[in-house]
């Protein structure tokens, strides 16, 4: 079911393609599973409806039918569609008057609170000095959690008892403006787009206590009906940005797509992990990339972060900068990719090195090359681990022996280690490489 | 929505006013209708999938209606909708085996599991409630040991039904706590332990590792346990992926849709159901601990046509 869709349209074109040149009818066909590729992934049906119908405009020109490649022509146009629906990342408003208020809303467990406090440190490190505001005092321990947040990371937390939501907003940013803490962060309560007097309530937090952004926070995971929730929160107090919860699960996130267009703000921030650092700014590319099941580095990257040993990453980072990653790290590395999991599920996660796990069902790179890798390495001297530039003939073959493995499997690892080291030069300079799948040939 | 069909006390304010687009008043006109027009079929196919049914299965069910139409079947769109309804409720229906009572007779551990934020410290609440009502004697495990205040928040609800709770400090290992709490339940003669725990993504493998562990530690008592799921109803699509990473780690012995009383229709349980035999046992429709029902597919079904 969740096939990824640059093999579905591979399909596609290789039945079609048998048929000589590309027809308008061809495309429809394409242009089927892209549908059925956002709807897997939780974009908003009617929001489907018309991103397809214009893409049609863009795909039956010549750039597909004449095309090479014309399922490779095709995605490239339904990313770059994507992308620039999904709109460009933005930054967060300040108040010309301060404290900058800003009002987190949204649907129950979208994570708010969680994002509270991920907001004001964020906000923090940045120089600001933000006060926290507690306002759900339904929801049980609500206002504990927010105070332990706050106090595990050294930022005031504002409560009162017994005070609606509304005024205490007021109340807080009344201290606030005293105390000259800015931005006022107010946690609200979970609700239901749906549930008239909490909706009231929201409007009244909003008049008295006018805030500056007004967040909606939503789960990435969430469905179909979304949209009635965003729709119905901008409606009623208007909403100027938009966070999206949870995105280092695997859910596609096509609810974002859906949010965006409905409400027509743009998407400010995006959570991942539990953790209060857990706040990242969102990039339009990647989000496109992984509603359309096409692979997710940044995935890669944190599964891999939350594998690898702390200090040992530090060091391979203080490595990739001063480019003295060898051979021993490199050895070192593919120990700790293999902690991972299963190659299988990794290679799913790289574009390009996924469509090598598809067909035959077996990845090309599996625990016997890992084995056969780490041999090689064992047999070279620390030096040549170090330095494997000194790595000559005879060098080669005394490994080779030493391994049991040829001269030529040898000359293979000294290559991709190679590859890798530029990958990593160019990781290091901020660069994401083309192609990763080279890494493994 | 579900809320109406569930709700004991008199919740349904004036006030509360539930927007249904008019799309459902649509189809509902439109299969009351005598023609079954190509216009019906799409506005068939964007109900299921506005439900979140997912796409599989709604061309599974469409294209089964359609050869059952084909040959007569159908005479009108009231017609159609009954036999839609049928199909519907026929993916829902477990045989026996599939579907065994939730609790033993005896002592049961039932573990709540699930991903961050579905309502999984609510959901016990009701489960305590409703079962003390059937005369079960409970201890509530507070297991949620990673999140801010994940055990108060149980405690809170603990204290308003007078049910015992065992707890502890945040970061404490949840397998002793819910060990704990079974073995004050066999002291005391209590014959249901909840275990809450902390919500965790399906695909962090160390918390889902967490999981399996809990439960083996559960198995030491030796005594009949369950794994519940609490799956949020607004979740797209990736419920599946929950249901099926959760099933793997720790079992699946019945799920939990809660937060039906918006507006989603919680159709990913279809898919679920259907492919993994994981009963849905309970729905949630609201925050109190009264706001809990028994599953019934009739039901569940005839709400996704729900029109107010």
């Amino acid at each position: 079911m969740f096939e990824n869709l640059s093999d579905r349209l591979q399909r596609v074109f290789t039945q079609l393609g048998r048929k000589g040149k590309l027809t308008e009818k061809d495309v429809d066909e394409a242009l089927r599973e892209v549908r059925m590729a956002l709807l897997e992934a939780d974009v908003n049906f009617k929001v489907v409806r018309s991103f397809v119908a214009r893409l049609r405009g863009r795909t039956v020109g010549s750039e597909v039918l004449d095309s090479l490649s014309p399922s490779q022509q095709v995605i490239k146009i339904v990313h770059e569609e994507l992308t620039a629906l999904l709109g460009e990342p933005s930054r967060l408003a300040a108040s010309s008057s301060p404290p900058t208020v800003i009002l987190l809303v949204g649907l129950q467990g979208a994570g708010k609170t969680t994002t509270a406090a991920k907001l004001a440190l964020h906000l923090r490190k940045q120089g600001q000095q933000p006060l926290l505001v507690a306002a759900d005092p339904y929801r049980p321990a609500a206002i504990k959690q927010l105070q332990l947040l706050g106090s595990q990371l050294s930022i005031p937390v504002f409560t009162q008892d017994g005070v609606k939501p509304p005024d205490l907003a007021a109340n807080a940013i009344r201290q606030a403006r005293s105390n000259g803490q800015s931005p006022v962060i107010v946690d609200t309560a979970g609700r239901l787009h749906i549930d008239e007097e909490l909706m009231t309530e929201l409007e009244e937090i909003k008049k008295k206590a006018p805030p500056t952004e007004i967040l909606l926070v939503a789960d990435a995971m969430s469905g179909q009906d979304a949209v009635s929730a965003a729709g119905e929160f901008q409606r009623r107090v208007g909403i100027t940005g938009l966070i999206l919860t949870k995105m280092d699960g695997d859910a596609r996130g096509g609810a974002a797509l859906s949010v965006k267009e409905v409400t027509g703000v743009p998407i400010k921030f995006v959570g991942v992990s539990e953790r209060p650092e857990g706040l990242e700014p969102f990039y339009p590319d990647r989000l496109a990339s992984r509603i359309l099941g096409m692979g997710d580095v940044l995935s890669l990257i944190e599964k891999a972060q939350e594998t690898f040993d702390e200090t040992k990453a530090q060091e391979l980072q203080k490595k990739m900068r001063s480019n003295t990653f060898n051979l021993e790290d490199f050895l070192d590395q593919m120990r700790q990719i293999r902690k991972m999991g299963p190659l299988n599920q990794i290679m799913e996660m790289i574009p390009g090195l996924n469509r090598l796990t598809s067909g035959a069902g077996q990845p090309s790179v599996d625990e016997s090359d890992l084995k056969r890798i780490e041999a090689i390495i064992l047999s070279m001297t620390p030096n040549e681990r170090q330095r494997p530039e000194i790595i000559g003939g005879s060098r080669r073959r005394r490994i080779a022996r030493g391994s049991g493995t040829s001269t030529s499997e040898v000359n293979q690892l000294l290559n991709q280690f190679k590859q890798a080291q530029q990958m990593m030069k160019m990781m290091a300079g901020g660069k994401m490489p083309k192609n990763i799948a080279g890494l493994f040939h | 929505m579900f809320g109406r069909f569930f709700r004991r006390d008199a919740k349904v304010d004036e006030g509360v006013k539930k927007t249904r687009s008019s799309f459902f008043g649509r189809i509902s006109g439109l299969l009351g209708r005598t023609e079954i027009t190509g216009e019906l079929w799409d506005d068939l196919e964007e109900l299921l999938i506005s439900a979140d049914v997912g796409v599989d299965i709604t061309e599974e069910i469409l294209g089964s209606l359609r050869v059952r139409h084909e040959s007569g079947e159908f005479k009108s769109g009231e017609d159609l909708k009954l036999g839609l309804q049928e199909e519907l409720i026929d993916l829902l229906k477990l045989e026996e085996h599939e579907a065994p009572p939730l609790l033993a007779n005896g002592l049961t551990v039932v573990l709540v599991i699930g991903v961050n934020g579905v309502g999984k410290t609510t959901s016990i609440a009701k489960l305590g409630k409703y079962w003390s009502g059937q005369g079960r004697k409970i201890i509530l495990a507070a297991g949620d040991t990673f999140r801010a205040a994940g055990a108060e928040q149980l405690e809170v609800w603990a204290e308003r039904l007078k049910l015992p709770c065992v707890g502890s400090q945040q970061g404490a290992d949840p397998s002793a706590i819910v060990f704990d709490a079974i073995s004050a339940a066999k002291a005391r003669g209590y014959d249901l332990v909840i275990a809450d725990t902390a919500g965790r993504l399906h695909t962090k493998v160390n918390l889902m590792d967490e999981l399996r562990k809990i439960r083996r530690v559960i198995d030491r008592h030796e005594v009949p346990s369950r794994s519940l799921m609490v799956l949020d109803g607004t979740t797209g699509q990736n419920g599946i992926m929950q249901a099926s990473a959760f099933a793997e780690a720790a079992g699946l012995d019945g799920i939990i849709v809660s937060k039906l009383d918006g507006t989603a229709k919680g159709g990913m349980v279809f898919s679920i159901v259907a492919d993994l035999g994981a009963p849905v046992r309970f729905i949630g429709t609201g925050e109190t601990a009264d706001d809990i029902a028994e599953f019934d597919p009739e039901t569940f079904v005839g709400a996704l046509f729900d029109t107010d």
